[in-house]
């Protein structure tokens, strides 16, 4: 709490209470079960869950989409439906659902209307963000034509259209091939570097894994973990890794656990971190060799699933 | 009011792209032809028969224009999920709102534009003058259209497109045959059935209000002030059917 003291809060979320009814006789569904939880200026914040769990329901309470049953939502210490503090903001949705009969430029000419400014002054805007997500050759083609990856894009420009303090991105690796994923991590990361705060729900553990400066893990309408990567993933080596050649099953025996053979190639796991020197040694005295020799930590995916698990 | 102009316009390029609305633009104006055809096959006036087919057809093509695209405007922005990212923008939803309303008064003020030209252009063609009290006819069907619209927006916020067609389609036809519970009322002795025929004339929309059409048709004359009383009885209705929509718009989760 006392690190957290030290940054502004730019978005803060308290007790969030969420219920859909449904049904001829209406039922109550609970999705959100009391969310707390606060994201730093300038951080690069991840919202983990699987499917069904409550990131795009909490995500679409924020930005003013569905309303909360209780509990308060701020942003940059104003009320989170305020117009002075959805100036400040930009959304990228889970799935890309646009304006298909506009062009990439007359979508983002649209979005630009939205905010305060001369239309004019938002020219610029538009070409340098068309360029930005690399869709500055397509800018006249009506959206209808976009693959799943340029909606994405295009869905990007129009999130950064405001020169947003704080971008929301839902599921924003969806949809894009490796390369996509990568320009897309950059300009994220390049965000962040400009002092922007960014929010990110998404199920690639990996990418959030390399990006993410903290994360909260929601499971079943609960947060079970928040903090930053550090704090939540422990350095302890969990096992090692070693790929060898020259020693057989037999030899190994006792010492590690077979993964797999390839060719004359074997790989082991090894838990007990004694029993190392003791492979190493035996490798030697058998004209063997080591090709790898890996410590595995824990990961935010080994995280992520036992949450899930105990979720 | 920029994004009141944004949200219309962009409603207006969305509505304009819409095959349907060219399919009765299509309908309409070969109705509005047609018009002479049958002038040539009835005994009478065939300069009143092409009006008041022109003016009729006008005015059902411009509703089913209304009923058929403002039923899905917010519908399908909520269906399409294409209002996360508006409603997200720094805009009040009333705003949005406003906004769609005004988006298809404007395709519909376009439509009626072009079909009355066609329109013009035919009674032209046979009387060889502009007659102004025309514009008269039409300025209300565009006065009957706007309430239409709003009503069409209204069952659009909270129901599917087919039934809300059904259910715009209901008021328009109401709308036009509500008149008869006037002469109802002035019918019956005064009793709980009195009561309640007026109760039901008060709130049920009055279409006929809008309709001058016999009058001008015939050249008969109308008294300024009903004029001034169907644009009041108009303006107030369609504040009212938006105010209502705003209300059930301001509190739906997009889900």
């Amino acid at each position: 709490m006392g690190k957290e003291e030290k940054f502004e809060e730019v978005l803060k979320v308290q007790n969030l209470h969420k219920a859909y009814k449904t049904g001829f006789i209406p039922r109550r569904y609970p999705v959100l079960k009391g969310i707390t939880f606060s994201v730093l200026k300038g951080e690069i914040f991840g919202y983990l869950g699987p499917n069904g769990a409550g990131k795009t329901t909490t995500l679409k309470c924020i930005l003013g989409l569905i309303f909360p049953d209780s509990g308060e939502i701020s942003l940059f210490g104003q009320p989170h439906l305020s117009l002075e503090a959805k100036e400040k903001i930009g959304y990228l949705p889970e799935n890309p659902y646009f304006y298909e009969y506009l062009t990439a430029e007359e979508f983002l000419n649209f979005y630009a209307q939205l905010f305060p400014g001369d239309r004019m002054a938002y020219k610029g805007k538009i070409k340098e963000l068309l360029h930005l997500v690399g869709l500055e050759k397509v800018a006249d083609l009506q959206l209808r034509k976009f693959s799943r990856g340029m909606l994405q894009r295009i869905g990007l420009a129009q999130a950064l259209i405001n020169d947003p303090e704080l971008v929301f991105l839902d599921e924003p690796l969806g949809g894009l091939d490796p390369i996509g994923r990568k320009e897309l991590r950059d300009i994220i990361v390049n965000l962040k570097e400009q002092g922007k705060t960014v929010f990110i729900c998404s199920h690639i553990l990996q990418d959030i894994e390399m990006i993410c400066d903290r994360v909260a893990i929601i499971v079943a309408g609960r947060l079970v973990a928040q903090g930053s990567l550090p704090e939540l993933i422990s350095e302890k080596v969990l096992f090692t890794e070693i790929t060898l050649s020259g020693l057989g099953r037999s030899d190994l025996e006792g010492l590690g656990e077979f993964v797999s053979i390839r060719g004359d190639r074997a790989l082991i796991k090894v838990y007990d971190d004694n029993k190392i020197d003791e492979i190493i040694n035996l490798i030697r005295e058998k004209k063997g060799k080591i090709h790898s020799l890996i410590p595995r930590t824990e990961t935010l995916e080994d995280i992520f699933v036992d949450m899930v698990k105990q979720g | 009011m920029k994004k009141i102009k944004a949200i219309a316009f962009n409603t207006f390029k969305e509505a304009i792209r819409d095959r349907i609305l060219y399919l009765l633009f299509f309908f309409a104006a070969a109705a509005i032809i047609f018009s002479r055809l049958l002038a040539i096959l009835t005994v009478g006036d065939r300069v009143k028969i092409i009006k008041d087919v022109g003016l009729a057809s006008l005015s059902l093509f411009g509703a089913l224009m209304a009923i058929l695209i403002g039923t899905g405007l917010v519908y399908k922005e909520i269906d399409k999920k294409t209002i996360y990212t508006v409603i997200s923008k720094p805009i009040h939803r009333w705003q949005f709102l406003l906004g769609k309303f005004l988006g298809l008064v404007l395709t519909l003020v376009v439509m009626i534009g072009l079909m009355s030209f066609i329109f013009l252009v035919v009674v032209f063609a046979h009387t060889l003058k502009l007659e102004p009290r025309m514009f008269i006819a039409i300025f209300f069907i565009l006065v009957e259209l706007l309430l239409i619209t709003a009503v069409a927006i209204l069952f659009s916020c909270f129901s599917t497109p087919i039934l809300s067609s059904i259910f715009s389609l209901a008021f328009y036809l109401i709308g036009h045959t509500s008149w008869g519970l006037e002469t109802l009322i002035r019918k019956l002795k005064p009793g709980p059935w009195r009561l309640l025929a007026q109760f039901l004339y008060t709130f049920l929309p009055d279409l006929e209000n809008f309709n001058f059409r016999t009058e001008i048709v015939h050249g008969l004359a109308i008294q300024p002030k009903f004029y001034f009383y169907s644009c009041l009885y108009g303006l107030f209705y369609t504040i009212f059917i938006i105010v209502l929509a705003n209300i059930i718009f301001k509190k739906r989760d997009f889900v």
